[in-house]
């Protein structure tokens, strides 16, 4: 064995986010020893983030009848090419989960898993794995790097569990920090799990597009659900002019019933503001192509023209939206009681990822659990708005409570000491070179790349030259030289994952050129229209014997009858 | 496009010092950008922590002309540029490397805070009902983003090195989040005075001034914990009363 420092858990959870903490939680509770790896301070992950929309998330699920309407909003959203199963699981479990928290302690705090963190585990490290390591077809452990000094670290573990989030980082406008490299996914991959749905990226319609070096940075759906409301620079209310047939008998039809609706009238129905974000997001493009944008080449949110309808507006934007105040107060020196905001589409969540048995959060491979954003299924093609906290917690739990009752079952693995070697090499080799390129320049340039050809509006064209992109982007990846030494080098940090952020391109862009519809997330320019077939399939991403990417068609299994009918009977 | 000058903090435990990097600047640019943009272009090495970019995780604490800050809410043009600009690490803490500190006495002080304990629930689906009165005040504290500037600028930590005595304003608000949430039956009294040396504060209110995200950490939650404190050990008559009994009776129980 190499003369690495080696931990033995029974569980190992890689990603300390809710559904991180959720899944080692359970798993703890179930008696095993479960070790805990992530890359940022305990605390830090986007969950933290999301607060607002938890309780958006909750506010839908309380009532315990209602989750046949939560399953056939997420049916829908999907546009029915979700795992619905795992919308099932979701919908009906989400309510205990939820109040589960607050018996924790949780006013929707982001202690709240801490605490039980610290009660019940073996302890946390701060590493990045660079390669999950196999025992034959199983997964056996993790090799990683300790980031405070870049030591070598070997995790060895009888089930290993994934929950890594996102992939954000690999567009140059996005919500994402950046620990959002797509690491779980390419972690999966390369093991020789099967990834699905990866065309699926949701673009958040509201972004922060001035000043540039904010651009990106998240303006909450809340801005829009407390009448907010987009503008073009004409001052047209856009919104209206494009409502989609299948969602017009729940839309306003006048601006009088869309500021009802949001002032919690239950008789009115929503503004066009508040379509699926996929829909608002390319009508914002739409405006802006169409030289309808702000100076900045955005549209306008407003919040300051309630003033209009209520009397001390002001006090009243800040007490509903005080993080959204001071967000642009102190980045922008923009008052949002007084002027209009400025967004623009943002690269927020991906509805793809490592493709999981609904019940158990498994992935092909044995020994390889995933759960939260980088696992996939339950948002089809779209994901709605506070589905993704509710989706951490149902999912966090059932791979804890699966990956605990694998490591039960199974001894460890052997370790395999050539693949350690192997990764210790590949990792370490840029340090060699010298006059080789700068990391942070190749992720930049991908980063670009990938905003431009594999972005809200795609075509057959300029995705094949994103393909063609990711080659040289790999040759130049293997040319890097690195300067200093390991101890937190963040350049060396980038330079390694740059691997993961190039393989989830490649994956997202081999699955939009084959997807050749258009639906939720995935908007083609070439396809414009839904198309029936693609309704019916799944599209699944696998290594292949000589390491290239191979792409499959997978059938939707048929859904059962009683759930068939809950969409019928909701709508 | 104008440059500005920064200097930044070099160095590990044995030693560093400030250098200086030259960087493009532009419109709208915070002090983490330019750090940033540093790293990735002059000082591939240059270690610092960041997340969101938007002031809501508490990771990219540094000082900035020496006062306590977060890199990613200070604008440049908050600052006179005409001179170099500042950035160091916290100083209550121990340097990694660079910019980043070693925080994790943060997480240890944590622990030894008692966990919450809620009565048992109202209703047996395990519910509570809770008045938002009473929600309102907890939440004041909740907006905690663990940056740890109020640990930073305490002076019982920072001149005075009292880590191993005091807990410091940010378990301070931490305590008066559990004390005062509507469900906890635990009592975190005696702690406070005898573990945690609540009474070490003497109310300068730097912690509050600085506080990112506008907790009126001093007023309330340090100083009312300080009145439970005084009311449970050093009330005179109930010195007084406490002589008849055996055993100290808590008010809770």
């Amino acid at each position: 064995m190499a003369d690495y420092q080696t931990y033995e858990h029974d569980v190992l959870v890689i990603g300390a986010g809710g559904a991180g903490l959720r899944a080692a939680i359970e798993a703890s509770a179930s008696g095993v020893s479960v070790g805990l790896v992530c890359k940022s301070l305990l605390g830090k992950a986007h969950t933290v983030m999301a607060e607002g929309g938890m309780a958006a998330a909750m506010a839908n699920v309380d009532d315990r009848d209602n989750w046949r309407v939560h399953f056939s909003d997420t049916m829908r959203g999907g546009q029915y090419v979700n795992n619905w199963r795992m919308a099932e699981l979701h919908a009906k479990e989400a309510p205990d989960r939820v109040r589960e928290l607050e018996a924790w302690g949780a006013v929707f705090d982001r202690t709240k898993d801490g605490r039980i963190l610290q009660r019940n585990f073996g302890g946390h490290k701060y590493v990045t794995v660079v390669a999950l390591l196999k025992d034959g077809d199983r997964v056996v452990g993790a090799f990683a790097y300790e980031r405070e000094h870049g030591r070598f670290r070997i995790f060895k573990a009888k089930a290993v569990i994934l929950a890594t989030g996102g992939i954000g980082r690999a567009y140059k406008i996005t919500s994402n920090s950046w620990e959002g490299t797509g690491d779980g996914h390419s972690l999966a991959f390369d093991a020789g799990a099967e990834l699905i749905d990866m065309e699926f990226i949701q673009f958040h319609p509201t972004g922060m597009v001035y000043p540039p070096s904010v651009r990106g940075i998240l303006v909450t759906e809340g801005v829009r659900g407390e009448g907010g409301i987009l503008k073009n620079s004409e001052g047209r209310r856009f919104m209206f002019d494009d409502i989609p047939d299948n969602y017009k008998d729940q839309t306003a039809d006048t601006p009088e019933e869309g500021w009802r609706y949001t002032q919690g009238d239950k008789n009115a129905r929503r503004p066009p503001e508040l379509l699926t974000r996929d829909h608002v997001a390319r009508c914002i493009v739409r405006e802006v192509k169409a030289g309808r944008g702000t100076p900045n080449g955005g549209v306008y949110l407003d919040i300051a023209w309630i003033k209009e309808k209520i009397s001390k507006a002001p006090e009243h934007i800040k007490k509903k939206l005080p993080s959204m105040y001071h967000q642009f107060k102190q980045l922008a020196d923009l008052d949002i009681t007084e002027q209009p905001m400025e967004v623009g589409p943002t690269t927020h969540y991906i509805m793809g990822g490592i493709r999981v048995d609904a019940d158990t959060q498994a992935s092909t491979v044995p020994g390889l659990f995933a759960a939260g954003e980088c696992a996939a299924g339950i948002n089809g093609a779209n994901r709605l708005g506070g589905n993704s906290l509710s989706d951490l917690l149902v999912f966090g739990k059932r791979a804890g409570e699966y990956a605990a009752k694998f490591a039960q079952e199974n001894d460890f693995g052997q370790i395999n000491n050539e693949q350690i070697e192997e990764s210790a090499y590949w990792s370490l080799e840029a340090f060699d070179r010298t006059n080789g390129e700068n990391p942070f320049q190749i992720q930049h340039d991908l980063q670009d790349m990938m905003q431009d050809l594999v972005g809200i509006v795609r075509n057959e064209n300029e995705m094949q030259r994103a393909l063609i992109g990711i080659e040289k982007l790999k040759e130049r990846r293997e040319k890097i030289s690195l300067t200093g030494n390991i101890d937190f080098n963040p350049s060396w940090h980038t330079a390694l994952d740059l691997h993961n952020l190039l393989n989830v391109s490649e994956a997202i862009t081999l699955a939009a050129i084959e997807r050749k519809e258009s639906r939720g997330g995935q908007f083609r320019e070439d396809y414009p229209a839904k198309v029936a077939e693609f309704g019916k399939i799944n599209f699944t991403i696998k290594k292949g014997a000589d390491g290239e990417m191979k792409i499959e068609r997978v059938p939707i299994p048929e859904m059962p009858a009683e759930l068939k009918q809950v969409i019928e009977e909701m709508g | 496009m104008a440059k500005a000058t920064f200097k930044i903090w070099r160095g590990d435990i044995s030693g560093g010092e400030l250098q200086s990097y030259q960087t493009e600047i532009s419109e709208g640019m915070v002090v983490l950008d330019a750090v940033l943009q540093i790293q990735g272009e002059q000082a591939g090495d240059l270690a610092c922590r960041w997340n969101c970019k938007a002031g809501k995780c508490g990771s990219c604490s540094a000082e900035i002309n020496g006062n306590p800050k977060l890199m990613c809410m200070t604008r440049l043009n908050t600052l006179p540029l005409e001179n170099p600009v500042t950035v160091e690490p916290m100083k209550a803490f121990p340097l990694k490397k660079d910019l980043v500190t070693d925080v994790s006495w943060n997480y240890e002080v944590k622990k030894r805070i008692k966990k919450f304990k809620p009565r048992p629930p109202d209703a047996p689906a395990g519910t509570w009902r809770m008045f938002q009165e009473d929600i309102d005040r907890v939440q004041e504290f909740r907006k905690c983003i663990e940056c740890y500037l109020c640990q930073d600028v305490c002076h019982v930590l920072r001149d005075h090195e009292m880590h191993e005595q005091f807990i410091g304003p940010r378990f301070l608000v931490y305590a008066a989040a559990l004390e005062m949430h509507p469900l906890d039956t635990e009592d975190r009294l005696q702690d406070l005075k005898d573990e945690s040396n609540i009474g070490l504060c003497n109310i300068t209110k730097c912690c509050t001034k600085i506080c990112p995200e506008n907790i009126t950490i001093t007023d309330n939650a340090i100083i009312p914990l300080k009145e439970r404190v005084v009311d449970e050990f050093y009330d005179p008559i109930k010195k007084f009363l406490r002589l008849f009994r055996r055993s100290p009776k808590k008010d809770n129980e």
